[in-house]
C-alpha cells in the first residue's frame, strides 16, 4: 500500500491485509489498494493470479480469510464490536450483505444476464425485487439506460437474440440499473469477438467520464492507458507493482510486470 | 416434417420473386424425393386399418354397450373425482417436491438430512401400502389435536371428519409423488448455470428472490417434460386408491358397473377412452407450459416486437433474420412463428 489517503477522504474502495483461501490454495496474500471517489482503477495480471478473487471479496462474494474490506467507509460483511470486553468482528446477516451489495455493480465476463427475460426485463428485476420502485418507474429507467448504452431498439429482445457485446451494454445497464456508487468489471470484453469490444469499451469509457468509481480487471492496455487513474499489477495473489499507466505501463520497475506486457502486447 | 420446411422455404420468397427480386438466379430446385415415407405411409395404414377393422366387426367390444355407457352418470362423476385425485395430488406434490428440493440445497444440514429422509421413506415403500396407511389413519390415531408439543392442546379434532376417504386418498398420492419430484426439481435446480446466481447476489437480492424470480423459472425447463410424465402417470396411479378405500374414481366406477351387467370388457374400453382423451388434455397443456418455460432460450422464437426504428442495425441481425425465417418451419409443430412472445412474456 502507497497512496495516503488525501486530505481525509474516505475512499471509495479501501483494502487492508486482504487474504483469501480455498481450502488448502492460497490465493490472496495480503492485498491493499485504495480507490479514491471517482477514480479508475485497473487490474493486470496473468490468468490464475487473483483478479477476480479481489473483485469478488469486495462485494462479499467471497468470504474473506483475513484482513478488511471498506467500500465507502463501511466494513463489508462485517460489524465491528466487542464480545467479552475484547473486539470482535460479528458476521452480518444475509439481508445486510445484500443491502451492502446492491450498491455495488458487478459485470462479468460471461454478462450472466437473465437469459428468461428480455433486455429491458434484465434491466428492471432488481430495481423492482431490491430497490422496490414502482414497475412504470423501473421501466422508465430502464429505457433511459437502455438508450444510454445504444440498444433501445433492442428492448424487446431476449439476450440469445442479442451478439456478445449487446449483451455486455445490457448487462452494464442492469448493474447502473441500482445507482451503484461504485463498478466492478471482471474482464468485461474477453469474452466478444474483437470487433465488438470496441462498443463495450466505449460504454465504459463514457461511465469513466461521468464520474463513476470503476475497479476493472481487463488485458486492454489501451483503454487502461486512456482511462486509468491508477494502475495495478498483480501476480501470484500480491500487487507486484502499481502507479499512474504511464509509470506502470511505458516505464515498468519489476521484471514480472516487463513480462506480462510483452506477452499481452 | 422437413417436407413442410421444404415447401416453407420454396414459398417465402414468391412474393418479391414475381417482380424485383435482389438475388440474381435464385436456386429453385426440385426437392429430393422420399420414396421410403410413402412405403412406410402406405404399411402404416394398412395396418391401421386392420386394426380398427378388428375392433370395429369384434362384437366382444359390444360398441353400443360402450357408447351407452360412456356418459354414463357414474361414469362421469368418477372422471370428475380421478381428475380431482390427479390434481390436487400433484398441486401437493410440486409444492412440496420445491420445498424438498431446495431443503436439499440449504446451508443447514438439518434440513438436508430431513429432506433426504423423507425422499428415502416415501421412494422406498410402495405407494399401495401407504395409501392403506393413510386409510388406516383414523384407526391409528382416532384423535388429532392442536396446541403446544407436550403442552396444552387449543383445537381437538376427530380423525374420522378431518381425514375423509378422498383427503387420505389424496395425501397419499401427494406425498409420495412430492419425493420422486423433488429429484426432478433438484434436478432442475442444478441445470441453472451458478452464474445466474451470482449475477443475482451481486444485485443484491435475497435468496428467495433468486429462487423464485431467476432459478425456477429458468430449472422449469428441465423441470416440465418429467413433471408431465408423472401427471400422466399419476392419472392411472390414482386407481390405486381402493387401497384406502376410495371408491368413487373413474376406474372404479366402470369395473362396478362392468361387474354389475356381466360386460366387463366395454366398460373396461370405456374406461380406457376417458384416460385417453384426458391424457391428450394433459399432453396440450404441457405443450404450452414447456413453450412458456422455453422463451428466451430458443433464440429463433418471439423477439421481433421490439425490431422497430434502425432496422437491421447490425451484421448480426441481418444473419438472425436471414435465418429465422425456415427455422421455425422446422421447429414449430404449430405451423406458425412464435411471434409477441417478447410482448406477452410478462
Ligand atoms: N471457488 C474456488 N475454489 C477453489 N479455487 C478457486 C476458486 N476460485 C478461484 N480459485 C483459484 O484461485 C486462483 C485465482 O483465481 P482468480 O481470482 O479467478 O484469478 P484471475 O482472475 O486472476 O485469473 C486460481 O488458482 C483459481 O484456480
Ligand atoms: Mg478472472
Amino acid at each position: 500500500m502507497s497512496q495516503p489517503t488525501t486530505s481525509g477522504v474516505v475512499p471509495m474502495v479501501e483494502i487492508r491485509g486482504l487474504h483469501k483461501e480455498f481450502g488448502h490454495l492460497h490465493v490472496l496474500r495480503g492485498i491493499d489498494l485504495d480507490v479514491p471517489q471517482g477514480s479508475v482503477c485497473v487490474i493486470l495480471g496473468p490468468s490464475g493470479s487473483g483478479k477476480s478473487t479481489v473483485l469478488r471479496c469486495i462485494n462479499e462474494l467471497e468470504d474473506i480469510t483475513a484482513g478488511r474490506v471498506r467500500v465507502d467507509g463501511e466494513l463489508m460483511g462485517y460489524r465491528e464490536g466487542t464480545r467479552g470486553g475484547k473486539p470482535a468482528l460479528f458476521r452480518l446477516g444475509s439481508r445486510d450483505i445484500a443491502r451492502q451489495r446492491a450498491r455495488i455493480g458487478m459485470v462479468f465476463q460471461r454478462f450472466n444476464l437473465f437469459p428468461h427475460m428480455t433486455a429491458r426485463q434484465n434491466v428492471m428485476e432488481a430495481q423492482i425485487r431490491v430497490l422496490r420502485r414502482s414497475k412504470a418507474e423501473a421501466g422508465a429507467r430502464a429505457d433511459e439506460l437502455l438508450r444510454r448504452v445504444g440498444l433501445s431498439d433492442r428492448a424487446e429482445h431476449y439476450p440469445a437474440q442479442l451478439s456478445g457485446g449487446q449483451q455486455q451494454r445490457v448487462a452494464i445497464a442492469r448493474a447502473l440499473a441500482m445507482d451503484p456508487e461504485l463498478m466492478l468489471f471482471d474482464e468485461p470484453t474477453s469474452a466478444l469477438d474483437p470487433e465488438l469490444v470496441g462498443e463495450v469499451l466505449a460504454v465504459m469509457r463514457d461511465l469513466a467520464r461521468s464520474g463513476m468509481t470503476m475497479v476493472v480487471v481487463t488485458h486492454e492496455l489501451g483503454f487502461a492507458r486512456e482511462v486509468a487513474d491508477q494502475v495495478v499489477f498483480m501476480a501470484d495473489g500480491v500487487v507486484v507493482e502499481r502507479g499512474t499507466p504511464a509509470g506502470v505501463l511505458e516505464n515498468p520497475q519489476e521484471t514480472r510486470t516487463r513480462d506480462f506486457l510483452a506477452s499481452v502486447l | 416434417m422437413s417436407d413442410l420446411a421444404g415447401q416453407g422455404r420454396a414459398k417465402s420468397p414468391d412474393p418479391a420473386a414475381s417482380t424485383s427480386d435482389p438475388v440474381p438466379d435464385r436456386i429453385h430446385a426440385v426437392p429430393v424425393r422420399h420414396p421410403g415415407r410413402w412405403a412406410s405411409a402406405v404399411v402404416v395404414l394398412v395396418l391401421a386399418a386392420m386394426v380398427v377393422h378388428g375392433l370395429v366387426t369384434n362384437d366382444k367390444f359390444d360398441w353400443p354397450t360402450v357408447g351407452k355407457y360412456l356418459f354414463n352418470e357414474q361414469v362421469v362423476r368418477g372422471v370428475g373425482w380421478t381428475l380431482w385425485l390427479t390434481v390436487a395430488a400433484m398441486v401437493i406434490g410440486i409444492v412440496l417436491a420445491v420445498l424438498l428440493a431446495v431443503m436439499r440445497r440449504s446451508e443447514n444440514p438439518v434440513m438436508r438430512y430431513v429432506s433426504w429422509i423423507y425422499i428415502w421413506f416415501f421412494r422406498g415403500t410402495p405407494i399401495y401400502t401407504q395409501l392403506v396407511f393413510w386409510g388406516l389413519i383414523s384407526v391409528l390415531y382416532p384423535k388429532l389435536s392442536l396446541g403446544v408439543p407436550f403442552g396444552p392442546e387449543w383445537l381437538h379434532f376427530t380423525t374420522t371428519e378431518l381425514v375423509t376417504a378422498s383427503r387420505a386418498a389424496i395425501l397419499g398420492l401427494g406425498l409420495n409423488e412430492a419425493a420422486y419430484l423433488a429429484e426432478i426439481v433438484r434436478a432442475g435446480l442444478q441445470s441453472v448455470d451458478r452464474g445466474q446466481e451470482e449475477a443475482s447476489r451481486a444485485l443484491g437480492m435475497k435468496d428467495s428472490t433468486i429462487l423464485r424470480r431467476v432459478i425456477l423459472p429458468q430449472a422449469m425447463r428441465v423441470i416440465v417434460p418429467p413433471t408431465g410424465n408423472e401427471t400422466i402417470s399419476m392419472l392411472k396411479t390414482t386407481s390405486l386408491v381402493l387401497a384406502v378405500p376410495f371408491i368413487l374414481d373413474l376406474n372404479y366406477a366402470t369395473r362396478a358397473i362392468g361387474t354389475r351387467i356381466f360386460l366387463p370388457v366395454p366398460l373396461l374400453v370405456v374406461a380406457a377412452i376417458w384416460y385417453l382423451a384426458i391424457t391428450s388434455v394433459l399432453m396440450v397443456g404441457q405443450h404450452y407450459l414447456e413453450r412458456h418455460y422455453g422463451r428466451g432460450f430458443d433464440e429463433h422464437h418471439g423477439g421481433r416486437a421490439g425490431g422497430g426504428p434502425g432496422g437491421r442495425a447490425t451484421r448480426q441481425e441481418a444473419i438472425a433474420e436471414a435465418g429465422t425465417t425456415p427455422e421455425i418451419a422446422v421447429f414449430d409443430d404449430m405451423g406458425r412463428p412464435h411471434g409477441g412472445g417478447a410482448g406477452g412474456a410478462r
